[in-house]
């Protein structure tokens, strides 16, 4: 680049992003901290995110994200928080490697996964993502950018929306040299736009949201349909998974057994209710009683997880 | 014009959930005044007491979602029943949210339903009575972003069976009492700030302006709807039943769409 970079002082988005993107990337050459990762597999990095709501003090680094290191490229997994905590995870890999970033995948569209997305826009990759995220993002875009805004002040500088380049209705691969990654793009359960993602090489699969661990699950999707998904993957074979909270990695399909029994406690609980005429606020007392000691953050999410099961099951 | 999401939903990872204090404890509110004197202009408005209560849950866990119960004190009776409640948000842009219109055939004027709060504010709900008084219960309610947050949960299934209508009875059928139903519309009920993923513009609003509840012939209930009832609109209700016979809920939305569907009741399955 001959261009001057300029700073950008202010969340906006369009062709801004590309300067704040390559801003970024040469602060984050010369100094962004690396984001601790470990390396669960070869060429498979996990950054682990803390079990709290997203802050200035954690730079919304409250996801897992990670990258994987193929023959002549790599591909990211879930960028993080904001465009700063982007750049430590592309920190990370220059740590790690000098090879190019040739994707960045968009797990699904909450903004701990992808709000760092703006990090790599100077890379050039292709930006990945299911068929309903540009939807999702059309939708949310602006109003995680003000929350984001909210929550880390002028922490949030240079965080943008990017649109995926790329998307995936049913299933893809993407090549990374000699390594294939497997995409599968799933039928709403988290959200209505969840991707997962499987590494042949290792039998790594990456479930993102798609699984959490430690930390409450959030309905934010289909409770059913969550269900159903994970009904399914549990056939499939994988040496490891990533959950989008917790460990960086766990054996499958036992990692599920938690968030199955949660789910499906909440489903019976809910349906019960109904069943008896009883309303929300009913359910929401005594949903899944008990499971609060199994999960962190409980309190934040699981009346909300209640009300949302109740409004989708009560159309049953 | 509403605002929504984080929600349904609109969520965010980070948003934390706001609670609710004791009733009407809070500052005054600066809208009141004004609502007050388009909606009632100098007339008496009596505490609630005896005529009328209102409850809201202590922590409004999703404000695009609180649920609300407005308890009736007094039976309706061809001498005396509640004629209409309104039910006011006094910080949400449309602050409005229901007008409910009863008769003695509703037997109860007990409703809940579920609301958008946008800020904290109180909400009220203002009963006048058939001899022309007026009651008012209210609560104050922390919560904010229900109105601008975003909507949809799985946009591709919200659409396809928009306008479908599920009625269910809740108490067994007893002719000549007060029976319990609850009515669910199936509409995104649009509050004006969400974005259409097509075309980038903010979507109309779009909503259920008006229900329709009929027991055969009789009306048991109108109810005047708007931007602040929550996507999927919700209500519980009573009616009396003269004998077996149909009950028919029918929707007219912002756009003019109408829907319907009804029930039959009180016909025993003889085995």
């Amino acid at each position: 680049m001959g261009a001057r970079l300029t700073r950008r002082g202010a969340l906006a988005a369009g062709a801004g992003g590309l300067a704040a993107g390559v801003g970024l990337a040469r602060r984050g050459a010369a100094g962004a901290t690396p984001l601790p990762v470990t390396e669960i597999a070869p060429g498979i990095f996990v950054h682990r995110g803390v079990h709290e709501l997203a802050s200035a003090a954690n730079l919304g680094a409250i996801a897992n994200v990670g990258f994987v290191v193929g023959g002549d490229a790599v591909a990211v997994i879930d960028s993080g928080g904001c465009a700063r905590g982007g750049a430590r995870l592309r920190a990370a890999i220059r740590a790690v490697t000098a090879l190019p970033v040739r994707y960045v995948i968009a797990s699904h569209v909450h903004p701990d996964h992808l709000l760092g997305h703006a990090a790599f826009v100077a890379d050039r990759p292709t930006f990945v993502g299911h068929a309903r995220l540009p939807a999702a993002l059309a939708m949310r875009g602006a109003y995680y950018l003000d929350n984001l805004s909210d929550e880390l002040g002028a922490l949030a500088e240079g965080t943008e929306i990017v649109e995926p380049t790329l998307t995936v209705a049913g299933e893809a691969a993407i090549e990374l040299g000699g390594r294939t990654l497997r995409l599968v793009a799933h039928p709403t359960a988290h959200t209505d736009n969840d991707l997962s993602v499987f590494d042949e090489a290792t039998g790594t699969l990456w479930l993102a949201d798609l699984l959490f661990m430690e930390r409450v699950p959030v309905i934010d999707g289909s409770l059913l349909g969550w269900l159903g998904v994970l009904a399914a993957a549990q056939a499939w074979r994988a040496e490891r998974v990533v959950p989008g909270h917790g460990p960086a990695s766990a054996p499958w399909p036992g990692a599920a057994r938690d968030q199955v029994r949660y789910l499906e406690r909440l489903r019976d609980d809910v349906r019960a209710r109904i069943a008896r005429g009883g309303t929300i606020e009913e359910a929401v007392a005594s949903a899944g009683d008990g499971e609060r000691a199994a999960w962190r953050l409980f309190d934040f999410y699981h009346a909300r997880n209640v009300t949302a099961a109740f409004t989708e099951l009560e159309w049953e | 014009m509403c605002g929504r999401w984080l929600g349904t939903i609109a969520l965010t990872l980070g948003l934390v959930v706001a609670s609710l204090g004791p009733a009407a404890a809070e500052a005054p509110s600066e809208a009141w005044p004004d609502l007050r004197a388009w909606l009632f202009a100098n007339r008496e408005i009596r505490d609630g007491a005896e005529v009328i209560e209102l409850s809201a849950p202590y922590r409004a866990h999703d404000a695009a979602v609180v649920p609300l119960e407005i308890t009736a004190l007094i039976p309706q009776t061809p001498e005396r029943y509640i004629e209409t409640i309104h039910l006011v948000i006094d910080q949400n842009p449309a602050p409005v949210a229901g007008v409910f219109h009863l008769t003695p055939e509703s037997g109860s004027a007990t409703i809940a339903t579920r609301v958008r709060i946008n800020e904290y504010t109180h909400v009220r709900a203002i009963a006048e009575t058939s001899d022309g008084a007026l009651y008012m219960a209210s609560r104050f309610v922390k919560a904010a972003g229900g109105c601008s947050a975003p909507a949809l949960k799985d946009h591709e299934q919200a659409i396809a069976r928009l306008g479908q209508i599920r009625i269910k009875p809740i108490t067994p059928f007893v002719p000549g009492e007060p029976n319990r139903a609850q009515l669910l519309i199936s509409h995104p009920n649009y509050s004006g700030m969400q974005m259409d993923p097509l075309t980038r513009h903010w979507i109309p609003p779009d909503y259920v302006r008006e229900i329709e509840i009929r027991y055969g012939d009789r009306r048991i209930m109108l109810v005047e709807g708007d931007i602040s009832l929550s996507e999927n609109p919700s209500l519980h209700f009573s009616f009396v039943p003269d004998g077996p016979g149909e009950l028919r809920v029918r929707v007219l939305d912002s756009e003019d769409r109408a829907f319907e569907n009804s029930v039959p009741l009180g016909r025993s399955a003889e085995s």
